[in-house]
């Protein structure tokens, strides 16, 4: 049988190689997933099979014929019958669900809108995602949104559909929602590509799947041969076995409350009461958006919030960001992209930004910024180690380290906040961040870390919380338990 | 007092002041929605303006003056497109230079062409005509149609894309430049139509015309929420406190004409200061590329 | 927007390759121009250089433009670093013209300098900086656009200053105020008679000021900080709502102060439109220097040598063509920047 993708291909960026000899072969009809690690380079090898963007160099076959990559663009890309479903969507938000699927192939100067959104309602019914066609793109829910491309995908004739992370944004009852109609489809001839990198997922759903490494394909599997053995996937995509972690040793019984919130209501977040020790870590685990998010921002006071909050038995519920940060706070953002770092500064001055303890209250005392810098860059391993560079020049890892450098680096830290302090974050930097979130604990401070990331929870935590629906719903102790509670499967 | 504000005259004074701020506004949201930032219009007025002066004395056709005034501003927002879009200048600061160059551009064009300091000589125009003004016309059609056409049409569709979420073009394989192309050259015709009626109301080009007026233009598009149709109503509204402050110098009530004219900016500000600036949100990728 | 453009530069050999070219193509462009009216560009540039450098009165006047222009450069570009775009520095310096007219003419006639010449500049400094505090403050609570507020404030500032003028201040049917008192007069530097005046001072001090205050502290530190990420500034317990307001405050009272050029260096009254366009030109004085203190004060030199040596030719080539040039040197800039630095679009840039 030919493949429907058969593909070898390089790409580099400007100092960074992204793909060097990465290979895909797709067999028609099946979903294949395209798994790694951050930084591994699928989202740019599914950009390129779309017609996003161009590769370097290397060769392209579909249905076995070649294709000639150099006029590739998505234009013949769509017109070979290429879907593409991108991480983060790519409507345009004022305009509607139809409109976004017109675009580029509206039929004439003037826009006739409803047979597209007949034929677009229709589609979405049949192959079970219904939609609304005269939605505007930004106020559907991001699976909403997500469905609306699929269907526009679908209704251009897509053969081969390409999802990029498309469960990331979802809950799971509309992830299994997914998988199921991505199986459907597969079954009635679409062939499918997921990338992703949650291997109960790729157990769920694909027939075979490609690793990529450092922008290398290091291994492929196939239910053709054996069902699919997720360690061995899990080897490939990580390439070595982790350390085991260390556990800090759990709180005195006796030990004080440095962070305490008595039924904290801040928008999703509906009712929050918890205490975290001295030395003690604390987790919060849950499907996003169940008000995680609100929960650190009250916290932090980013946000204004009712209830009461308390850090090291002071009540800082009226106070403002900087009085928190004063009586001993660290906050350790959900996004550094949005918060946490500027990114057009050096990494000196966001190792330095808004810590009064290192640059003094108004004469900015440089001496000091450069040998907190340069003891941070060790400590942390930031790279490059260049106190000078700036922020957006860094890795996602390097970043996120910047940030938890300057936060855990505070003096007398009473209380740590870090809201999924490793997202999308490579695996040497989870390792250091760890690390300064254990010896932050073991220093005498509480930390709370909330986290979609469960490995990351048991590996860290003396006890982990579940939020649901805006609310502490219990404690667990075991993954399964876990997971039911915040499925709330129980 | 009254009766000479209600009379047919001071209507179409009304009218005469609100066509170039109007014209400048509804060019400026198209340019705008589509993504690019729109600082130049005092530019496209100014060479608009002068570019009617020379179209109407060469022809003498004051038909000709408006032709010429929407090629200066397609000329301008040439210029202004291939500075931003294609070598990626910040889209500000081309704008704000346009400005400075048409300042002195227009008069060295003054210096070259006419030997003048300060005025053109006299050019055909269209006076005090309100109804056999093409231009009275073209802004009342234009408020109508480019609503119409932002909503309804490919182009209209490409542009409000392009100026939201580019990838989303992009991933469609549609140029989001070319979209921004096709919306900001008809926006710059129209403001060039109302640099035009500068010159062609009074019968010749004066040295920095525009006073401002593309300024103002722009602060009610940003005030409209970036809506053609609001925006060239609130220009209408400067046009009327300003027709009405020119009858009060004619009857002379005693309220100093200098502070009456500054009414529509006070009233601006109010509104802001009272209601605050929840006035519609930017186009998305507004100035990025 | 600004913000991208305003990216601290990791290669400065680049940036002044981007400056030459933008010069270069500036100088070309002139030339093209100069060779329309009919003059040889060798001759002419050779001349405005000549009169400019060697000349004092042509020399004073360079300085004269450049200390207004930095003053309103560094308010438009203190206000950027704090992430407002202030259009408005016109009407800020209209304030502190009128201020220092209004205190300059009410002060006894003997008031000495020591009294008289700070008196003015503090009333000029809070005049501009309440129409700059005005607006940051509309931006902050009311969340109006700050480009909006400023270009309204610029047109209410104007008419005001006019109605004063005219029932108060104007002389006998003229747009020309009275003489402020001779203690309030800055001297001249006594170059050929130039309008150069001890105003120059005041520039040099604010660009120091500036410049220190931007690197060394932690006010710097703040501004910087909101006006690049107010996101990540607020996280880290900064008050940016403070902060913009202070900034705006600050830019307008830098504005407020380039009215010493004109009413105390130069005019010693009150005039309709003294220093119109002052304010404007300060916005491409700030994009220039790329907000840098430093570069500000090349940028205001340079615009400065364009006036002066523009005039110094006007019986050869019209001066409208060299004022014309000082858009030209901006949007080249504005050009050349991108161009060299030749950086991947972010679009292809995600990975």
């Amino acid at each position: 049988m030919t493949s429907a993708i058969r593909a070898e291909l390089d790409k580099a960026y400007p100092g960074c190689v992204v793909l060097r000899g990465a290979t895909l072969t797709v067999r028609p009809g099946t979903v294949h997933a395209l798994v790694g690690e951050n930084g591994a380079g699928k989202s740019t090898l599914v950009k390129i099979l779309a017609g996003i963007t161009p590769s370097d160099r290397g060769t392209l076959a579909l249905d076995g014929q070649g294709v000639p990559l150099v006029s590739w663009n998505r234009i013949a890309a769509r017109a070979a019958g290429v879907g593409i479903v991108q991480q983060h969507g790519a409507s345009a938000p004022t305009l509607t669900v139809v409109e976004n699927a017109i675009l580029g192939v509206e039929g004439g100067p003037v826009l006739a809108l409803d047979a597209p959104a007949d034929a677009l309602r229709r589609m979405g019914d049949q192959v079970g995602l219904p939609i609304d066609p005269r939605a505007h793109a930004e106020d559907l829910t991001l699976g909403a949104a997500q469905r609306a491309e699929i269907v526009a995908a679908l209704y251009h004739g897509a053969k081969l559909l390409i999802l990029d992370e498309p469960t990331a944004v979802l809950t799971p009852i509309e992830v299994e929602g997914l998988l199921a109609t991505l199986r459907k489809l597969a079954g009635e001839g679409t062939t499918i590509i997921i990338v992703t990198h949650k291997l109960d997922e790729v157990k769920t759903v694909a027939d075979d799947v490609t690793v990529l490494r450092g922008g290398k394909t290091v291994a492929t599997f196939s239910t053709v041969d054996a069902p699919l053995d997720t360690h061995a996937i899990a080897r490939a995509m990580v390439g070595a076995d982790l350390p085991a972690p260390t556990k800090v040793p759990p709180p005195a019984a006796d030990a004080k409350v440095c962070l305490e919130l008595v039924d904290v209501k801040l928008g999703e977040l509906r009712s929050a009461t918890l205490a975290v020790r001295a030395g003690e870590i604390v987790g919060i685990a849950g499907v996003d958006g169940n008000g995680q998010r609100e929960l650190a921002l009250a916290i932090a006071g980013l946000e204004r919030a009712s209830g009461t909050v308390k850090i090291g038995g002071r009540d800082v519920t009226r106070a403002s960001p900087a009085a928190r940060l004063a009586a001993g706070l660290a906050h350790i953002p959900e996004d550094r992209h949005h918060g946490g770092l500027i990114l057009v500064a050096s990494v000196a001055d966001n190792l330095a930004l808004g810590r009064t303890d290192l640059t003094g209250r108004f004469r900015i005392d440089h001496a000091r910024v450069a040998a907190n810098a340069a003891t941070q860059i060790e400590q942390l391993d930031i790279r490059p180690p260049v106190a000078t560079a700036l922020v957006e020049a860094l890795s996602g890892g390097n970043q996120q380290k910047v940030v938890v450098g300057r936060e855990l680096s505070r003096p007398h830290l009473v209380a740590v906040v870090a809201a999924q302090p490793t997202r999308g974050v490579d695996l040497g930097a989870v390792t250091r961040i760890h690390e300064r979130l254990r010896a932050a604990a073991t220093a005498g401070a509480g930390v709370l870390v909330i986290s979609a990331d469960l490995d990351e929870l048991l590996a860290l935590c003396h006890r982990i919380v579940v939020i649901l629906r805006g609310k502490l719903v219990g404690e667990r102790t075991t993954r399964d338990d876990l997971g039911a509670l915040m499925t709330g499967a129980t | 007092m009254i009766a000479s504000l209600l009379s047919l005259a001071f209507l179409a004074q009304v009218v005469r002041i609100a066509v170039p701020y109007a014209l400048a506004a509804m060019g400026g949201s198209i340019t705008e929605r589509a993504g690019v930032v729109d600082l130049a219009l005092e530019a496209k007025l100014l060479f608009g303006a002068f570019t009617a002066a020379a179209f109407a004395h060469a022809t003498g056709s004051a038909f000709a003056g408006v032709v010429g005034g929407m090629f200066a501003g397609v000329l301008v927002t040439g210029v202004q497109l291939f500075c931003a879009l294609r070598l990626r200048a910040d889209q500000v600061i081309v704008g704000i230079a346009l400005n400075v160059i048409a300042l002195g551009g227009t008069r060295f064009l003054l210096q070259l062409v006419y030997h003048e300091g300060a005025n053109s000589p006299p050019v055909p125009g269209f006076g005090h005509a309100v109804l056999a003004n093409p231009l009275v016309w073209l802004a009342f059609v234009a408020a109508v149609a480019v609503p119409i056409a932002i909503k309804r049409t490919r182009w209209g569709l490409r542009l409000r894309a392009a100026g939201d979420r580019p990838d989303a073009l992009v991933a469609v394989g549609v140029s989001p430049h070319r979209a921004r192309i096709a919306a900001a050259l008809v926006g710059g015709a129209l403001t060039g139509a109302g640099g035009a009626q500068l010159t062609l109301a009074v019968g010749g080009f004066v040295a920095d015309m525009s006073g401002g007026r593309g300024y103002i233009a722009l602060a009610m598009v940003i005030l409209a929420g970036w809506r053609p149709l609001v925006a060239a109503l609130a220009c209408a509204g400067i046009a009327f406190a300003e027709a009405f402050n020119i009858q009060l110098q004619v009857s002379a009530i005693g309220i100093p004409h200098e502070l009456a004219q500054l009414a529509p900016y006070v009233l601006t500000l109010l509104v802001l200061g009272i209601a605050g600036g929840k006035h519609g949100k930017p186009p998305q990728s507004l100035g990025k590329l | 927007m600004i913000l991208r453009w305003l990216r601290p530069s990791d290669n400065v050999r680049r940036e002044l390759e981007a400056a030459v070219i933008a010069l270069l193509v500036t100088v070309a462009i002139g030339s093209v121009l100069m060779l329309i009216v009919g003059k040889s560009p060798g001759h002419v540039w050779s001349q405005m250089l000549f009169h400019t450098f060697t000349e004092p009165y042509w020399f004073g006047y360079l300085l004269y433009r450049a200390t207004a222009l930095a003053l309103t450069g560094l308010a438009v570009a203190i206000a950027l670093d704090a992430g407002m775009f202030n259009i408005g520095a016109e009407g800020q310096l209209t304030a502190g013209v009128l201020a220092c007219a209004v205190i300059g003419t009410s002060i006894p006639a003997g008031t000495p300098a020591i009294l008289a010449i700070p008196l003015c500049l503090v009333g000029a400094a809070l005049a501009g900086g309440a129409v700059g505090a005005a607006i940051g403050y509309l931006r902050v609570a009311r969340d109006a656009h700050e480009v909006i507020t400023s270009i309204m404030l610029n047109a209410i500032v104007a008419g005001v200053a006019l109605y004063i003028g005219n029932i108060a201040l104007f002389q006998g049917g003229t747009t020309t105020g009275a003489q402020i008192a001779p203690g309030a007069q800055l001297p001249q530097l006594g170059l050929a008679g130039s309008s150069a005046s001890l105003a120059i001072v005041i520039s040099v001090l604010a660009v120091a000021g500036v410049w220190w205050l931007r690197a060394r502290t932690t006010w710097g530190m703040a501004w910087l900080a909101v006006g690049r990420d107010p996101a990540a500034a607020r996280s880290v317990g900064i008050n940016v709502g403070r902060v913009r307001v202070l900034a705006m405050a600050g830019s307008g009272a830098l504005a407020g102060l380039a009215a010493a050029n004109f009413v105390l260096g130069h005019k010693h009254a009150f005039e309709e439109g003294l220093g119109r366009g002052t304010g404007l030109l300060g916005i491409s004085v700030a994009l220039l220097g790329r907000t840098h203190p430093a570069g500000v004060a090349v940028a205001a030199l340079l615009l400065g040598f364009f006036s002066a040596g523009g005039l110094s030719v006007a019986q050869e080539v019209p001066k409208e063509l060299i004022e014309m040039l000082q858009g030209v040197v901006v949007l080249a800039v504005a050009c050349a920047g991108p161009w060299v630095r030749r950086r991947p679009t972010p679009m292809e840039a995600a990975p």
